[in-house]
This record gives C-alpha cells, sequence and structure tokens, in this order.
C-alpha cells in the first residue's frame, strides 16, 4: 500500500456522517440513489485533486471486487 | 425450559384492615432492577419508600444480560455491585465477523483504562441481578417490597399522590409525596396518564436462543454480519454464567413467528451456527422486534417516569437497563433533596433535562445500530457491505461498522448544574461526567475510588504537603447540604478521609496537580473543580448543583 492513501480514519463522529450519508438516499428510487452516488465520487474525486491518490482509489476498490 | 426460579410471598397489607391512611413519601411502581435500585438509592438516602409490584417473581429468562461498567457502579453504591461482578462473566472485548470470513473484521476493547474496580461489561441474567437486589432490599430499614400489589390509579394533586392498589385479598389506597414509575415498557401508570411515547418500530425480528452448553469459546461479545449460517442477516453469540450461552439471530420481517419459535427450528439454526456433535439444553427461547422510544418529558409533577417507562431502545448497545440504572443514580439524591426541605422541587427540571438528554443520545446510538443491522433501503444494505469489505484492510471503514455501540455513560456537560471551569485541565473528565474510578487505599485497606465519594456531595483535594486537607474544609460538613472533604496525596497515612493514591492513576486521570479541588454530585458526577480550594465557590457550586435560589 502507497503512503498517499489514507486508511486510518480521519472523519469526526462517523457515525454521523455515516447516518447523513445513508439519510441522503432516503425515498429515492435504485437509479436515484446510483445517480446520487455518481455525483458524490465525481465531488469527492475532484476535491482530492491528486491523480496518484485517484488512481491508487481506483486499483484499490478494483482488487476488491 | 427453564421455568419460575421463586415466587414471592403476598403479604397482606396493613392498609386493609385499617380506615387509617398510610403515608410514605416514595412509592415505587414496579420491582425490576431499575425500580429496585430506586428504593436501595432512596433508603440510602434516609428517605422510606414501598415498592409495589403486580407480579410475585423474578424476570422469566435471561432478559437483560449485559451490564456496563456505570451500571456496575451505581449498584455497587447501592450494595450489589460486587456479588454481581463475582458471579458475572467479565468481558471487554467485542469482535465482527462478516460472511465467510474466520477472522474478525474489527474488535474493540469496552475498558479504555485498568485499573479500576469494574469492568467493561459484565454478562449476567437478568433474574440474578433482580435475585440481588431483593436480598439486599430485605437487609434494609426503609425499603420493602409488596408483592402482587398491582396499581390501578394514581390520583395527583398538588401536595401528593394518591395511589390505589389491588391485590388478591382487596383494595386499598396509599398517600405518598412522590411516585417514581420503573414499570417497565409497557408501563401501566404511562397509559393510566395517558402520556404519550413516540418513536419508531423496526421492521424485523430477532430469535433470541439462550442455551446450556459446554464450549470453548471466548468470554467476548461475536457478531456476525451475513455468515454462511444465517445468510444475509445477522447473529450474536455471547456468554452468561452458569454455562448458558446467548445466541442472537436476526429473522427478517416477514417470517411465520409460530414456526421460528418451534424447537426443531430453533435447534436446526443453532447446529448450523454450532456444529452438530453438541449437547445443550434451552434456558430460554424468545422473538423480538425492537423499538425506539420515548417519553417528551420524564416528570409530570409529582409522578417521575424511569427506566423503560420513559425510554425504550433496542437491545443492541444495552442501553436498556443500564441507562435506567443512571435514571436512579440521577434522580435518588435529587429527590431525597427536596423531601427533606433541602432543595427546591423544580430540581427535578434537571433530572428531566438531564435524563431525557442522555435518552436522546442512547436512542440516536440505538437507532443507528439498527440502521445498520436492518437497512432500511437498498441503498443503505449497500453502503453496509461496502462499509464491511473494506473494514478488513482499511482502519476508517471500521469505525462505520456499528453492531451496536454499547453502553458508555452520559457525559452531563450541558447540565446548569454545573459550575463551568474557570481554571484549565488536562483530564478526559470535564463538568458533568461520571468520576473515573482508580486504586486508593483508605485507612490501611486497599480499596477504589469510587467506593470512597457519592451518597453525599464530596469534596476530593489533591494534598499540597502532607495529607493536610485546606483550611476551612471542615466547616462545609456543617453545612445545610455537607460536602465532606477527602483529601488525595501520596502518603500512606491512616485517618478519616484520607486517601493514598496508590499507583498515582487518580492525580493523572483527573490532572490532580497539588491543590486542586474537585466536587463530586452525590451521584459520583464532576460538578465543579478548582486549582484551588475556596469554601465560598465550593458552597457556589453546591447552591448551584442543587438550584438554591437564596
Amino acid at each position: 500500500m502507497s503512503e498517499k492513501l489514507h486508511s486510518e480514519p480521519r472523519i469526526n463522529d462517523p457515525d454521523d456522517f455515516y447516518a447523513s450519508l445513508i439519510t441522503l438516499h432516503a425515498g429515492l428510487s435504485p437509479e436515484q440513489s446510483q445517480k446520487l452516488n455518481s455525483k458524490l465520487v465525481l465531488l469527492m474525486a475532484n476535491q482530492i485533486g491528486d491523480r496518484a491518490v485517484l488512481d491508487e482509489i481506483l486499483d484499490t476498490v478494483r482488487n476488491r471486487d | 425450559m427453564r421455568g419460575v426460579r421463586h415466587t414471592y410471598p403476598f403479604t397482606r397489607p396493613p392498609e386493609l384492615d385499617t380506615d387509617e391512611r398510610t403515608h410514605v413519601p416514595v412509592i415505587i411502581v414496579g420491582a425490576g432492577p431499575i425500580g429496585m435500585a430506586m428504593g436501595l438509592d432512596l433508603d440510602l438516602q434516609g428517605i422510606p419508600n414501598i415498592i409495589l409490584d403486580d407480579d410475585n417473581k423474578v424476570s422469566i429468562g435471561s432478559r437483560a444480560i449485559c451490564w456496563a461498567k456505570r451500571a456496575l457502579e451505581v449498584v455497587d453504591r447501592l450494595g450489589c455491585g460486587e456479588r454481581m461482578l463475582d458471579k458475572g462473566v467479565t468481558w471487554n472485548l467485542g469482535k465482527v465477523f462478516f460472511g465467510d470470513e474466520k477472522e474478525p473484521v474489527y474488535g474493540f476493547n469496552m475498558l479504555e483504562e485498568d485499573d479500576q474496580q469494574f469492568p467493561g461489561f459484565i454478562n449476567l441474567q437478568q433474574y440474578y441481578a433482580e435475585e440481588y437486589l431483593i436480598d439486599e432490599i430485605g437487609k434494609r430499614d426503609l425499603t420493602g417490597i409488596r408483592w402482587e400489589n398491582e396499581v390501578t390509579a394514581v390520583d395527583q394533586s398538588s401536595d401528593g399522590v394518591t395511589v390505589s392498589v389491588s391485590t388478591p385479598e382487596g383494595e386499598y389506597k396509599i398517600d405518598c409525596d412522590y411516585v417514581v414509575a420503573a414499570d417497565g415498557a409497557h408501563s401501566p401508570l404511562r397509559g393510566m396518564l395517558g402520556h404519550d411515547f413516540g418513536g419508531e418500530t423496526f421492521q424485523d425480528h430477532f430469535l433470541i436462543a439462550d442455551i446450556k452448553m459446554k464450549a470453548e469459546f471466548p468470554a467476548e461479545r461475536w457478531f456476525w454480519f451475513d455468515p454462511p449460517f444465517n445468510r444475509g442477516q445477522s447473529a450474536l453469540l455471547h456468554k452468561q454464567p452458569d454455562d448458558v450461552w446467548r445466541l442472537d439471530f436476526q429473522l427478517g420481517w416477514d417470517i411465520d413467528r409460530e414456526e421460528e419459535r418451534k424447537a426443531e427450528n430453533v435447534s436446526k439454526r443453532i447446529r448450523a451456527m454450532l456444529g452438530e456433535d453438541f449437547e445443550f439444553d434451552f434456558e430460554w427461547v424468545s422473538i423480538y422486534t425492537f423499538q425506539c422510544r420515548r417519553m417528551d418529558r420524564f416528570v409530570h409533577d409529582r409522578i417521575i417516569f424511569t427506566g423503560d417507562a420513559a425510554h425504550l431502545v433496542s437491545p443492541f448497545g444495552a442501553r436498556g437497563a443500564n441507562s435506567g440504572l443512571q435514571d436512579v443514580d440521577n434522580l435518588g439524591w435529587k429527590l431525597a433533596l427536596i423531601l427533606k426541605d433541602k432543595a427546591p422541587a423544580s430540581l427535578l427540571e434537571s433530572y428531566n433535562d438531564e435524563r431525557v438528554t442522555a435518552a436522546k443520545e442512547n436512542i440516536l446510538n440505538s437507532t443507528r445500530a439498527t440502521d445498520f443491522i436492518t437497512p432500511k433501503s437498498e441503498a443503505s444494505r449497500i453502503f453496509r457491505d461496502a462499509t464491511l469489505e473494506l473494514a478488513d484492510e482499511h482502519e476508517f471503514a471500521r469505525r462505520f461498522v456499528n453492531s451496536g455501540r454499547l453502553s458508555v455513560p452520559t457525559v452531563l456537560d450541558k447540565s446548569g448544574l454545573n459550575t463551568e471551569d474557570s481554571d484549565s485541565f488536562d483530564s478526559k473528565l470535564v463538568p458533568g461526567s461520571p468520576a473515573t474510578d482508580a486504586p486508593i487505599k483508605a485507612n490501611g485497606q486497599d480499596s477504589w475510588f469510587l467506593k470512597a465519594i457519592g451518597t453525599d456531595f464530596t469534596g476530593v483535594y489533591f494534598a499540597k504537603e502532607g495529607a493536610n486537607a485546606p483550611a476551612g474544609a471542615d466547616e462545609l460538613e456543617q453545612d445545610d447540604i455537607p460536602v465532606k472533604t477527602l483529601v488525595v496525596s501520596d502518603m500512606d497515612v491512616a485517618g478519616n478521609g484520607l486517601l493514598l493514591d496508590r499507583k498515582g492513576l487518580l492525580k493523572q486521570r483527573l490532572d490532580g496537580q497539588p491543590g486542586t479541588y474537585y466536587l463530586f454530585r452525590p451521584d459520583q458526577h464532576v460538578v465543579a473543580r478548582w486549582r484551588y480550594f475556596d469554601l465560598q465557590s465550593v458552597r457556589n457550586a453546591v447552591a448551584r448543583a442543587t438550584m438554591q435560589t437564596g
């Protein structure tokens, strides 16, 4: 694992964040949920910006599935 | 299957044979763990009380099994902590498993700091806890239980409450100043008074099977998401005393309860989980749905609600009985001061505020755990499974895994009873925190800090020189609401109120630099602290903590 990808917890009150994330999907159809998640990915990716880190994240999920 | 352990005899109440109306300061409705603890706490406070129960036995089946550190500390103050600890199975570790993977994806330790009398948790069947409380009540003069005394009506006026009671031999009325409702989740009293109990019911069923077997699993809480033996659902394994094991299977919403409850079907589940080659006996089987609810207010003038009667959570997190005992801890001293005319009745508002805050926190944690275990939407389920898949490799994801955030005491840091810090402290404790324990020596005996404080206001002074109390501290003992000052030092001298900080941990945990003075409420919560001792500051803090206006 490279040094760039953070595995350690960085979000305060993770339960609260997780609950907010799930609440976003309340009442959405599967397709709407998927679109919402896609927007999240794109926004978060842009926020990260660093292409090396992004590639590493892509690798991480590619390896998992 | 286990039957009734004991029945407790009905004794003909004296009120049936006289026209004179009995008056007792407090009537407690319900002889469960919360009602009985309430009776004991009021007895310690010198307040006579009677506990009324419509039944004649302790809980059938294990029911509540996980007793948290803070709850044990509360019952220890009431006289039953060590007995529960001795009989209970001590555990601090929890492990979470996912899918076919044999290794846990996540583990947690409930005891952050060693060197405390009580562990993070013990497991003990509810009936044992109740029997110990009944035994302790038997030793006290100011509390007692009336079995098979069912409350049929309560009539509240501005100066008291009249309680109507039905018994196998007739009916009677009894007067009191306050009623404490500890009559459980279905609280008949709450129903009689028509109070709200808002919240949600979760669309899921769980099967609890307590079985007796010889097994070598460690004393840890094991939780499975989507295990091969209960695909798409969760399961839990937990050890209790007497070789009894709690198995808890998530069943889903669309099930046939009668089918699932059948012994052969429960056995099939158990065999799938634990294997074919072992013997076991059923101790208790029950199918549950879970709810998170609470009353809007816990105090209704002279009728005060506690425990499950006031607030209900799902069992994931063990926040039911454990929070109920904190209700008792919070209420006992306040009620006593009011009944002794040392504090205004409005002090009860602080019980309402502090314990409603605690209930909100418990319900929030319990709801989130339940949402993680029983996702309400497809998106939620996919997020959960993704979290569990990431958790194996990524520590951050483990923090999102929620199989129950286990009971920790509520920090009352927003309470109006606290005096805000004017000095800085390098301690996890803040005004409103329950005290942390540490090993001490008092009067030549090794003991624990929490055994030295509580039931009254207690000052804890870290000595500057030798083991001397600050000048003037003894005057506080003569006050209307007395404060006893304990002196902490590193000197091993015997004497009333002198504590040797055996391992230096009290100083470390409280940031007890020389001259520091902590004031603890009777429920062992920090209510004020200073880097110096000042008589008037302590008196002001006591006045604030007891809502004195004058």
